[in-house]
Formats: structure tokens, sequence, C-alpha cells
């Protein structure tokens, strides 16, 4: 199934003109999302940067069916799409719940945990986003230590970033991946193999976000991609419970070196008060998931 | 041949969504609501009832998958009580405001704190301007019989209904019950069908960000703002009243059973001293009424079935020839009085009926509620008349209101 960038599907489904800031990595990504899954598929949307990406009614620029629901219900919304169909037997539609960070880690955490527990026949992807971006970049849970958020305004988050990825493991679900929109193909072939998978399909999207991390708008597949060089986002993905690493990270674990976490900390606005132990810590972290995911791999 | 059974008010509720066929149920376990999503996940395991069982993780997600389900097509069912329904607050209004047909079961109980699983209705009664229909049943019978008739109802007007019982006194009080046959069922309720598809071959987004302004789509058609919405529910509200009717006296045609649609009355037709509340304590109303026509006292009671939409033609009629009036409440609007006294009284406002209006506030927590003490509140109520005393009244019944510091906790 290896596909490559003549093989992705040239039709699109969100049109030019959607309410996105400029450089939004979430419309980046859900561009490939979309095409990726295609036709007879359905979006749960929770109040979120996505919501706004969606139009103001009555009108939108993407061509799914999208169901909006309340900020911690989208799993369970999503949940109650696939039970409609289920009871109506309409079969082949893909259901996808798409929700940022907030959605994911904090107010969404109930009822994904509850929809993934029950294997609930659907992908659930995060657009990681690191805070709450349309609200105006308050701290959430994704926020790394070290960034200045509007509610983290003067000491930085204290906090490290929760680690999600563990939680969302410890469900063994059927299908977990990383994706990031500054590597589209993996991201592309991700989607399309979680398309064909049955039970709960979690997928993560490293999101840049230029107005709330603090860099200039054209640089977002720069710092989506240098995050993935430096190692602090790791494209892998675990399928029945087995680790595999893709795309840019695989390469780097087979014959490469991870660049220096200060080169992806020093291009952002939010961590210009970042102290120097912060950065060891973060530092520290990145090179010990990095060993421990070289050590799953090997495994 | 009848099929009578003695059942539970939950199993009534049970036999009646079995009997009303959704395709999706979605529950979270609370008393005392329990057994009523226990006998459906029965039914369904046993392959009686062919739904998709959605065994969520909490209420606010019991809801949420009703609302999903039911925008995609499916006939939905849930049930809670109590601090359920209060988690599912912002469902509620979502419900309503998508104007789905869901169907609920509140099998009512105090809420906390400081805990209680016993029965009052401040649960329903604190989610009132949810949007949604709430009907109040006051035996297992009627419990049955109006589930059925939600179902109806909420998919020819688009408004979730909230079918509301007393917790224990009802939920788990046996009584004989009929239970009709599907041929009637299938008489009485056609297929759901939704307002809005969710499918590939017309994409749209359902409840997107609506501005203050209507506006234009791209076809430069003006569509409705946010206020068209809301006031389209509230025209669908005014519109529900002469639906639930026609859905109760159709019911009682085919079964004759009539519950009253909007309201119900019982020996009224002499009646100066009127009696009214909702639910179970309306029953006993009943029994008070007994009592007192015993005493040779003209009493009646007027049991509010419906309190969303709230009948207030039906009130100004039923209560015109009243001289006093007895309102029991198992609820309170904390800094007034009890909601139902409050809106009888708007109702009041520019009509005929004057008559004193007197509130109790009774049974909360399951606080036992004796017909003798309706009795008695009865007679003192109608004691005012006369005596020059016409100021409402608002009265704790069978409360230790001497209630000072050394009374807490």
């Amino acid at each position: 199934m290896q596909e490559n960038i003549f093989k992705i599907n040239e039709k699109e489904y969100i049109l030019p003109g959607n309410r996105a800031c400029q450089g939004c990595g979430l419309s980046l990504a859900y561009r490939y999302i979309l095409k990726a899954l295609r036709e007879n598929t359905i979006v749960a949307i929770p109040p979120s940067c996505l919501c706004v990406l969606h139009g103001l009614y009555p009108t939108t620029s993407v061509i799914v069916p999208a169901l909006n629901t309340t900020f911690a219900s989208n799993a369970a919304s999503a949940s109650g799409i696939v039970a409609g169909l289920n009871a109506l037997n309409i079969p082949d539609i893909t259901v996808l719940a798409l929700s940022g960070d907030g959605g994911t880690y904090d107010i969404g955490i109930q009822s994904l945990s509850g929809a993934a527990e029950r294997n609930t026949d659907f992908i659930f992807a995060c657009y990681d986003n690191e805070g709450y971006m349309n609200t105006g970049t308050q701290r959430s849970g994704a926020t790394p230590m070290g960034a200045l958020t509007t509610t983290t305004p003067v000491l930085t988050k204290q906090e490290p970033k929760k680690d999600f990825l563990k939680i969302m493991e410890a469900h063994h679900i059927p299908y977990l991946a990383t994706v990031s929109p500054s590597y589209p193909i993996d991201l592309y072939e991700k989607f399309v193999k979680a398309k064909r998978i049955r039970g709960t399909r979690y997928i993560h999207i490293d999101t840049p976000c230029p107005p709330g991390w603090g860099y200039p708008v054209r640089d977002t597949v720069k710092v989506g991609k240098l995050a993935v060089e430096t190692g602090l986002f790791i494209l892998f993905e675990i399928e029945n419970d087995r680790f595999r690493f893709t795309g840019r990270s695989k390469t780097i674990a087979e014959r490469g070196k991870l660049t220096p976490l200060v080169n992806y900390v020093e291009k952002q606005g939010r961590f210009k008060k970042m102290s120097i132990e912060q950065l060891g810590t973060l530092q520290a972290s990145v090179n010990s998931r990095w060993n421990e995911c070289l050590k799953r791999a090997e495994g | 041949m009848n099929d009578v059974r003695i059942i539970t008010g939950n199993e009534a509720a049970a036999q009646a969504v079995k009997l009303a066929k959704p395709g999706v149920i979605a529950a979270y376990p609370i008393t005392p609501q329990t057994s009523l999503a226990e006998l459906l996940s029965e039914y369904v395991e046993r392959g009686e009832l062919k739904a998709e069982y959605v065994r969520v993780e909490s209420e606010h997600s019991s809801l949420t998958v009703c609302i999903s389900a039911s925008t995609v097509g499916a006939r939905v069912f849930t049930a809670t009580s109590s601090n359920g329904l209060l988690y599912m607050h912002e469902q509620l209004h979502w419900a309503s405001g998508s104007r789905l047909p869901v169907v609920m079961c509140c099998v009512n109980r105090g809420v906390g704190a400081p805990w209680s699983i016993f029965n009052d209705q401040q649960d329903s009664f604190s989610q009132r301007d949810t949007g949604w229909i709430q009907i109040y049943c006051r035996d297992n019978q009627e419990i049955l019989d109006t589930v059925i008739q939600a179902y109806r109802i909420a998919e020819e007007v688009y408004i979730p209904v909230m079918v509301c019982y007393d917790g224990f006194i009802l939920s788990h009080t046996m009584m004989p019950v009929e239970i009709p046959d599907s041929g009637l069922i299938e008489k009485f309720l056609p297929p759901y069908r939704p307002h809005t598809i969710l499918s590939s071959d017309d994409p749209k987004t359902i409840n997107p960000v609506f501005f203050p302004s209507r506006r234009e789509n791209s076809k430069g058609v003006l569509c409705d703002g946010y206020m068209e919405m809301r006031y389209k529910l509230q025209a669908a509200f005014e519109k529900s009243r002469e639906i639930i009717v026609a859905a109760s006296n159709e019911w009682a045609a085919l079964t004759g059973r009539d519950h009253g649609g909007m309201i119900w009355e019982y020996k009224t037709e002499d009646a100066e001293l009127v009696l009214t509340g909702m639910g179970s304590i309306a029953t006993e109303a009943t029994m008070a009424v007994d009592a007192l026509r015993d005493e040779r006292i003209r009493a009646g009671v007027v049991g509010i079935r419906t309190y969303r939409p709230f009948p207030k033609e039906d009130v100004a009629q039923a209560f015109k020839k009243a001289k006093a009036i007895v309102v029991f409440e198992k609820c309170i609007s904390y800094g007034y009085e009890g909601g139902l006294c409050s809106d009888l009284k708007a109702a009041f406002y520019g009509t005929d009926v004057r008559a004193p209006i007197h509130n109790y506030i009774a049974g909360l927590g399951g606080r036992d509620v004796k017909t003798g003490e309706l009795v008695d509140a009865a007679r003192a109520t109608l004691d005012t008349v006369g005596s020059g005393e016409t100021g409402n009244k608002t009265i704790w019944l069978n409360c230790h209101t001497g209630i000072e510091a050394e009374d807490r906790g």
C-alpha cells in the first residue's frame, strides 16, 4: 500500500476560502485526512479551531457531512453516529472524530476513554496544537513545559506535557499512530490504513499553530519538521500492540541523528522565557523517550 | 385477550420502549432509574429488542449518543435520574436546539448536596427551561402509555420529550399494567423521519456557528440567524399542545385509556376547593379529595400532566370555579416558591381566577406525604376564604422549620 505523492487522491474536500488562520497546521492536515478517507466519511466536531474552519452558517467550505457537538462529548457523539448507522444498517461509512488537544487531553478525555474502551468503530484524531488556541492560546494539558500562554503569561507552564499517547496505548486499541502535516504522505498513508481497520483507531497530529506558537506563518511546515528532526515528536504507529517507526523518524532511527531541541525552541516566541533548566529537562525527556522507542522498535 | 401484568414503573417504561422499537439506546446507571437500564439491556441481549445498546461511561455521553444517533435517523431512548439528569444539562439544550425527537425517562429523585436517593422532583424541575416537553405520570400504566405517546409527539414536532415519574413511589412499586400488542403500536406510531440527513450525498455541517444576524447562503437566499432558530423552537412548543392532546385522544380511542393530554381532572365539576400537583402527589390528592368530600367539602383535583408546554389555557378554564387553590409540589425555586405555583399564578393573571393560592412544598428527599396531611393542608387553605386573608403562602409540609443552629448537621 506504499503511496507516493502521485497516488494521493486528487479530489479536494476543503475548498479554498476556509476560516482557518494563515499557515494553520490543522487545515493542512485536514486536507490530507479527507483525501485519505474520501467520500462516505462523517466528521464529528467539537467547538474548536475545526468548528471555525468549517465556517459560519449558512455556508461552509468543507464538502463532507459534519456534526457539531459540545466540547466534552466528541467521542460520544461519534459513538452515536456509529450506533445510529448500525441501527439503520448503513454500511461502509468512516466516522472520524477530530478534536483539538483540549477536547482530547482535558475536557474530552472521559468520553474518548469510554469510546475506546468499548472499541467503538471509529477514528479519533487529535490535532494537538498544544493549547486552547481557538480561545486565544490558553494553557492545556498538552502545553509543553516552558511555554508562555495567556494563562501562564509570566512564569511559563511549569508542568510537562501529559503523555497522552501512553494513555491511549493503555486502551489496547487496534491502531494508534502519530502524524505531522509536515509529512503529508506519511499522514495520508496512515489514514488510508486506519480507514481499513475496524474498532477504535487513534491518530495524533502534531499541529503547528503560528499565532499560538509565535512563528511566521510561512514556517509551519518547517516547525513541524523540526519537531520530528529533534525527536520531540516521533512518527510511529502501533498496530495490535506492535510498535513501528515510520517516515522521517524511521530514517533517523536507522541511520540518522536527532537535532538538538534548542533549534526547535528558538524558532518560537512561546519559548522566549524558557529557562536553561527547563530546556535541559525537556531535552532529557526527549532523549529518554527516543531511547525507549528505539528499544521498542528492536524488540 | 388483554395482556395485563403486575409490574414496576421502571418495567412499564421498559415494556413501552420495547414496543416503540428504538434503534439506539444509551444509558448510564443511577438509582432509581437502574432497573430500567438493566431491563432494556436484557431485552437487547436476549434478542427481544433489536437495538444498539451503548453502555456509556456517563450521562453526558448517554444523551450525546442519543443526539447523534437521532441526527443520523435512528429512534433513540435514554433514561436517568437526579444528578445524572443534571450532568446531562448541557446536552439537554443541545438536543432541543438540534430539534431532535429524543425520548427520555426521568425517574424523579432529589438532587445533592446532601445526597438523597429518594424521590422529589427537583431534578426535572431544574431542567424546565432546557427546551424539552415534560410530562409527569401518576401511575405505572400511564408511564407505559406516555412513553409511547412521547415518541409520537416528539417525532411530530421535533422536540425532545422527558417522561417524568416518581422514583420508588412508581419506579419500584408494582401495579397492574396492560401491555398493548405491537400491531396497535404500529398503527399509532409511524416511522421516524429525521428533518436533516447527515449523508455524503448532500454534505452539510450541522449546528455550526451562527451569527446574530441573518446571513445569505451561497445562492443568495437569506437564512435564519440564531434568534430565528430559537423562535422556531418556541413556535413548535406552542403548536405542540394540540399534538399532545391529539396523541392522547387517539391513544384513548385505541386503548380506552385517557390520561389527559395537558391536564386531568378529578371531581372538579362542583369543586370550590381545588388541589393540584404533578405526578404521584396529585394521585394522592385524589384520595385527599375523597376524604374531604366525606366531610361535605366540595373538593377536586386538577392534575398537571404536561408541565412544558405549560397548559395555560387549560388551567385558566379548569380553576375558574375554584374558591381556594392548593398547590402541592415536590420541588422549589429557591428564593421564591414552587415553580408550578408561580406558573399557575402567571396563567391566572388577567383571568377570572382570583382565589387564594397556598403552595405546599412537600415530600422533598422522599419525606413521606400522608393523605391526612394533604387533607389538613387543603382544609386550612379553605378556612382562609372569607377570613379576609388573601395573601398567597408557601408552607413546608411536615417539615421541622423551627431550624436553629442546634439542628444543623
